[in-house]
């Protein structure tokens, strides 16, 4: 076997964990997508506030301690304790909860039957506005973030391959730990849309908002619990974003990688999501290392973005979405 | 008003009941538009109850003021012996009233049975984190409201496209499957917004019979707006005539056929 088709295949592996980080992001999108037909620009920042909640609750940090103190002239920053990582997650996603219902009260539930675009510029500036208060609650600076997850290099990956190739792979543990905390978000969003009496008044609510109420829905519950949701897989996505590559403004940005993602993926197809992070991370990897050096590099900043142009010049529904037939 | 106690039997055999609904003086106005203009008639158990009246009259807006879709500006709903508060679309049909639309409103992206299942989510009591475990109780339920749905699907004859995606349906099953949905919620009060809408001669008679055996078997009471006044004639037991928003004519088929003011504004010629 030839060292490229090694390279490549460890290139591969890495580029299929990479995409499953990014399709927890799109999976954000879909959720909400489907069940209220609004695209979220906030998903990324939702992610970026999860993380800084999280990590500001671990460390017993006091909320919005700058305006605290700027006020009242205190030196307050820390409570003093710090809370079990455990704890702390089941504290945030009580935090995104919160959050969601605020939403849906405060925002969401004045534009109901508004125009897409009009619910999508609402989504862009509820982005800037917790941007601002998840600096003014925690600070802005960047943090680190542990709950734990084991890290480094996966050993028993990295002798096994040498064994068989007389190379060892570069797994990181913290890639294979998302992969799998992935696929059982994935399987349970699935099963609970498919199988309870929630997740079906979810995607009825998706379908005909007026057959919904017909049957007893409230439409205000539903989407409360959607909004949560798509906190809870922020959340997920954001303490996996957040251990890699600490937790700074820049998490917001991984919002941007879903885009392509999306396209590709469908915006209506949970599998669709999975299937196109994948092919984007895969595809990025291996593209830089195959043709990257043709082209002197950097070429992970782009690929995702021209794969979807194609894509979308061909299937404009994506892979997976689901085709709009107009009858005339 | 809501004399309960003289209920009768019709000439098919049917006993029916008490009043059931009472809407008092009900106005509903869009802006300057009247819609509805003071009207006032009553439901009584287990009678099948129509609406007529030529386009426009404000049958269909009669019918949403009934489901809670509009909320009339004067006006009483008295619902089971007490007075309706507002409410929202959702409530009402928590609180036992089902409907169908005209322009038929199902879930297009879930099968058929699971389109009726979500006309028993009223029934389904386990909580959101019983859902999620799936055991037990959660589990339990379902089964139970199956069996409920399967029963009604039977009823139906839509067993062969159980697990067809609605979207796929012609026109006339996916009426059907409407009717199952509401028929699931086992409603108090059943509302046919113009069930019989754009249907052909065979499938105007397939509904016509499953409206009368609903009634029949369940006992279900329905309140249904129709066009085709042959069906209206033939199927129900009273008859309200209305003609712009106003009411012209309240009685048995018979006696709404032989109104001067109802032959004048809808049937325009009177029959022999």
């Amino acid at each position: 076997m030839s060292d490229q088709f090694i390279f490549a295949l460890e290139v591969t592996l890495n580029g299929l964990m990479a995409g499953v980080l990014y399709a927890l992001v799109a999976l954000g999108f879909v959720l909400i997508y489907k069940a209220s037909g609004i695209f979220n620009y906030a998903q990324g920042v939702m992610a970026l506030f999860a993380a800084m909640t999280l990590v500001g609750i671990m460390q017993g940090q006091v909320p919005f301690s700058h305006v605290i103190n700027a006020l009242f002239g205190g030196h307050v920053t820390h409570f003093g304790w710090t809370v079990p990582s455990l704890l702390a997650i089941v504290l945030t996603v009580a935090v995104m909860v919160v959050l969601a219902w605020l939403v849906q009260v405060l925002v969401m539930k004045h534009l109901v039957g508004q125009e897409p675009i009009i619910l999508f510029m609402a989504t862009i500036g509820l982005a800037y506005f917790l941007e601002g208060v998840a600096d003014l609650m925690w600070g802005s600076e960047i943090k680190t973030l542990d709950v734990g997850l084991p890290q480094g290099i996966n050993l028993w990956i990295d002798e096994t391959t040498f064994n068989i190739f007389g190379y060892g792979f570069f797994i990181d543990n913290l890639d294979i730990v998302a992969t799998v905390i992935a696929a059982l978000l994935v399987a349970g969003l699935v099963l609970f849309s498919q199988y309870t009496k929630q997740g079906r008044a979810m995607r009825a609510v998706a379908d005909d908002h007026q057959a919904a109420l017909s049957v007893g829905i409230s439409l205000n519950f539903i989407w409360v619990l959607v909004w949560s949701l798509a906190g809870f897989v922020a959340l997920v996505a954001g303490i996996m974003w957040g251990t890699k590559s600490g937790v700074q403004f820049s998490l917001s940005l991984i919002a941007l990688k879903a885009l392509p993602v999306l396209m590709l993926g469908g915006f209506t197809s949970i599998p669709g999501a999975i299937v196109g992070g994948l092919i984007i991370g895969v595809g990025e990897k291996l593209f830089e290392f195959l043709i990257g050096p043709m082209v002197g590099g950097a070429t992970e900043n782009w690929f995702a973005y021209v794969l979807a142009l194609i894509v979308l010049v061909f299937r404009p529904q994506g892979l997976f979405g689901e085709k709009i037939i107009e009858r005339v | 008003m809501l004399d309960g106690a003289d209920s009768y039997v019709t000439e098919d055999g049917r006993t029916i009941g008490g009043v059931v609904m009472e809407m008092k003086n009900i106005t509903l106005r869009f802006g300057g538009v009247v819609a509805i203009k003071d009207i006032s008639f009553d439901i009584r158990e287990g009678e099948i109850r129509a609406i007529i009246g030529p386009n426009g009259a404000g049958k269909s807006s009669m019918l949403n003021v009934i489901s809670g879709f509009y909320s009339p500006q004067e006006g009483e709903v008295w619902f089971r012996g007490t007075k309706r508060p507002p409410m929202k679309p959702y409530e009402v049909a928590r609180y036992g009233i089902a409907r169908t639309f005209q322009n038929i409103a199902l879930f297009d992206g879930m099968s058929v049975l699971d389109n009726v299942m979500t006309g028993r989510l009223n029934y389904m009591k386990t909580n959101l984190f019983q859902q999620a475990i799936w055991k037990g109780r959660a589990q339990r339920e379902e089964v139970e409201n199956r069996e409920a749905v399967e029963k009604i699907i039977d009823f139906l004859e839509i067993q062969a496209i159980r697990h067809t995606p609605v979207a796929r349906l012609p026109y006339g099953l996916k009426k059907r499957v409407e009717l199952a949905r509401a028929l699931a919620a086992e409603p108090k009060l059943l509302l046919l917004d113009e069930p019989m809408a754009g249907m052909n001669v065979e499938e105007k008679e397939d509904m016509s019979r499953f409206i009368l055996d609903v009634n029949d078997e369940f006992g279900t009471t329905i309140a249904l707006i129709e066009h085709d006044m042959g069906v209206v004639m033939d199927l129900s037991d009273r008859v309200v005539v209305m003609d712009y928003g106003k009411k012209i004519g309240d009685g048995t088929p018979d006696e709404v056929r032989n109104n001067q003011d109802v032959i004048d504004a809808y049937l325009g010629v009177a029959h022999d």
